[in-house]
């Protein structure tokens, strides 16, 4: 019973593609890879649409008012309205824009960001399409972003929107860096690149009751903090959304579109935000499996979800309570602590593995961690009195 | 490996290196370069090399590509148009072009089909990586923390 | 009809050729190594066609090196590219044909 629940999108999908029975293999593939990509974006045009409300809602009542409520039930139907106002909005070009640079850069963004989903593991026998090196491809789209933001600053002629995707841009190269050295230790210890062997890897119970999630190793958990940091980084959430800060710059690189392009902006930027937690989801938190063996029961896609929506309520929660940090504070952390942190998981998750994945490894792992962790606290000295700043421009 | 894809990718590839090498505007240059860039990327994975693809998309569209956008941001002041092609740089190339495909024309041995091969894996590269090639590999790192730290140099603001 | 060997080489020489066309007839520096990263994507392309259409290929050469040419070609473009930007900071130009201070 349980199994036939888990499976019953994979069915569903066989029994829509038992109809094409006679037509040739390479229709059926394009079927099949249609009926993939209409599923995954039903699916998370439908959670952005959530998200984009219940942030609202939760903010709201981080900072004690209501949030959105009139529209619909419980305010539900207000994505809706935001559509369809967007929709119908003028869609303006600046005069001195660059006008076909201006048009492609909201697409290709949104497109990197979709393309990034398709390589996730939803659940079992769930993911959209299996690539071998799936891990790689996921950050080669990924990069792709940084082109699409700096188009769009350049596209729209405007100072704000140059400023925001330069400031886009440093963030974004600084903080791949350390997301991608942070992947590593996983697929080292995996030996593979696709996403499904690590979530595989991880489907064993210590003792019967703790998962062999990698997040519940001294390097995982390292490795998961600095991966989660340096996500937000990526998708420009609080506190680190300099690039469209409002009251610095408008809103960065969006600030010359309006209505539907600026609507693609958003969700590109909520898409990219599911993809990066799906991918931490899958990496450290054992993807779809359940957290007790004898929760078991419960289907696979069930748990990817729960795992998701949590890391994306702490995705809402520190936007409700962190400030804003300067741009240089954000690079100083990425090179002088997040980097060499990042390093310290790969040589940690080595350590772990040749002391034999045990008790042993695990706190030999440990002690590597926490002498760099000391050592870098103290040479980088949070105390220091700041020297009075000299500004120097770019030329 | 069918045709029509094989078609497909070499026409957007070539126009897009061809916008790439005569667009007057430098930022319409870089992006086409990018889409050429893709192109080849596409060209790998129709050839089985998916690995390869994917790291050159990484390599060329994440790190080079914005590289360039940057420092074309950094010297702005005489951004903007560049004359297109010049007639001997159009003729060199035309010639060089003539040359190599008389070559490939003329070679019988190159006019074969793909043999069936086993699947490359990330898996094979890597142990090829890490036993044949491991002194290439070593000495790869080397040049890139010399080009890292050589390009560092390059452009810090001298003490006056 | 699949491909073969020849159309792969061709269009590489298309490319090769495109890129020299860049290369040869830009005056600004980083559209000249718009050319010569474009010249280099070529032969890589070249490499993996070779691999992929040799009878037996027992370790990968042709994708290895391609690997290696794309590390080698990323290290070029960035000390390539400080180098434009060190000369622009003394020139107050990135156009190759005002670099003439040794020439006579």
């Amino acid at each position: 019973m349980s199994k036939s629940v888990d499976q019953i999108f994979v069915n569903a999908k066989q029994w829509l593609l038992s109809w094409l029975m006679p037509a040739p293999a390479w229709v059926v593939q394009i079927v099949s890879s249609l009926i993939n990509i209409f599923a995954l974006l039903a699916v998370f045009l439908t959670l952005f649409a959530l998200m984009s409300v219940l942030e609202r809602k939760i903010l709201g009542r981080i900072q004690n008012r209501y949030g959105p409520n009139r529209v619909g039930p419980f305010g539900l139907l207000q994505p809706v309205a935001d559509g369809i106002k967007m929709l119908i909005k003028e869609d303006i070009v600046p005069a001195r824009a660059d006008k076909l640079v201006h048009f492609l850069a909201p697409i290709l963004i949104a497109a990197a960001a979709i393309l990034a989903l398709g390589v996730i593991p939803y659940g079992r026998n769930m993911t959209p399409f299996t690539i071998d090196g799936g891990i790689l491809f996921f950050f080669a789209v990924g990069s792709t972003t940084e082109l699409a933001v700096f188009m769009a600053g350049w596209g729209s002629n405007n100072k704000f929107s140059m400023l925001g995707a330069m400031r886009a841009i440093a963030q974004m190269i600084s903080y791949e860096l350390p997301l991608i050295i942070t992947v590593l230790p996983v697929v080292m210890v995996v030996g593979a690149l696709v996403p499904d062997r690590i979530v595989a890897a991880q489907a064993e119970y210590t003792l019967g009751v703790v998962p062999r999630w990698f997040v519940f190793t001294p390097w995982g958990a390292t490795a998961f903090i600095l991966f989660f940091v340096s996500g937000l980084v990526e998708s420009n959430r609080t506190p680190f959304d300099v690039p469209e800060g409002e009251s610095e710059i408008v809103a960065g690189h969006m600030t010359e579109y309006s209505g539907f392009k600026y609507a693609t902006f958003f969700m590109a930027e909520y898409i990219g935000m599911f993809a990066i937690t799906g991918l931490a989801a899958t990496l450290f938190l054992g993807g779809w499996h359940s957290p007790l063996s004898v929760l078991e029961f419960i289907p696979s896609y069930v748990w990817f979800f729960a795992k998701l929506s949590a890391l994306l309520l702490v995705y809402v929660w520190l936007r409700g309570t962190l400030p804003r940090t300067r741009i240089d504070q954000i690079m100083n952390f990425a090179w002088k602590f997040i980097l060499p942190m990042s390093f310290t998981c790969v040589i940690a998750a080595a350590v772990w593995h040749y002391a034999g994945r045990g008790l042993r490894g695990w706190l030999w792992s440990f002690v590597v961690i926490a002498i760099v962790y000391t050592a870098l606290s103290m040479l980088l000295d949070t105390q220091r009195k700041f020297a009075p700043r000299t500004y120097r421009f770019a030329e | 490996m069918s045709s029509a894809a094989f078609v497909l990718i070499a026409m957007v590839t070539l126009a897009a290196a061809l916008a790439a090498a005569t667009l007057q505007k430098l930022m319409h240059a870089t992006l086409s370069f990018a889409v050429a860039l893709v192109g080849v990327a596409a060209f790998f994975f129709l050839l089985g090399a998916e690995f390869v693809g994917l790291v050159l998309v990484f390599v060329y569209i994440g790190a080079v590509a914005v590289l360039i956008v940057f420092t074309i941001l950094l010297t702005r002041r005489d951004v903007g148009k560049d004359r297109g092609a010049n007639w001997g740089g159009a003729l060199l190339a035309v010639a060089v072009f003539g040359g190599l495909a008389w070559a490939v024309f003329k070679t019988q041995s190159v006019a074969i089909g793909a043999p069936h091969i086993r699947a490359l894996t990330v898996k094979r590269i890597g142990e090829a990586l890490m036993t044949s090639y491991v002194w290439p590999l070593q000495c790869v790192g080397l040049l890139l923390t010399a080009a890292l730290i050589g390009a560092l140099v390059l452009v810090m603001e001298e003490k006056r | 009809m699949t491909p073969t060997l020849q159309v792969f080489l061709i269009v590489s020489a298309a490319l090769f050729s495109t890129g020299l066309l860049g290369a040869l007839s830009r005056r600004h520096a980083i559209f000249i190594l718009i050319g010569i990263e474009m010249m280099l994507a070529a032969a890589n392309l070249n490499f993996i066609a070779f691999w992929r259409f040799s009878p037996q290929s027992q370790p990968p050469t042709g994708v290895m090196i391609a690997i290696f040419s794309i590390a080698i070609a990323a290290a070029e473009a960035a000390v390539g590219l400080a180098l434009v930007i060190a000369v622009y900071r003394h020139y107050r130009t990135t156009n190759v044909d005002h670099l003439d201070q040794l020439k006579g």
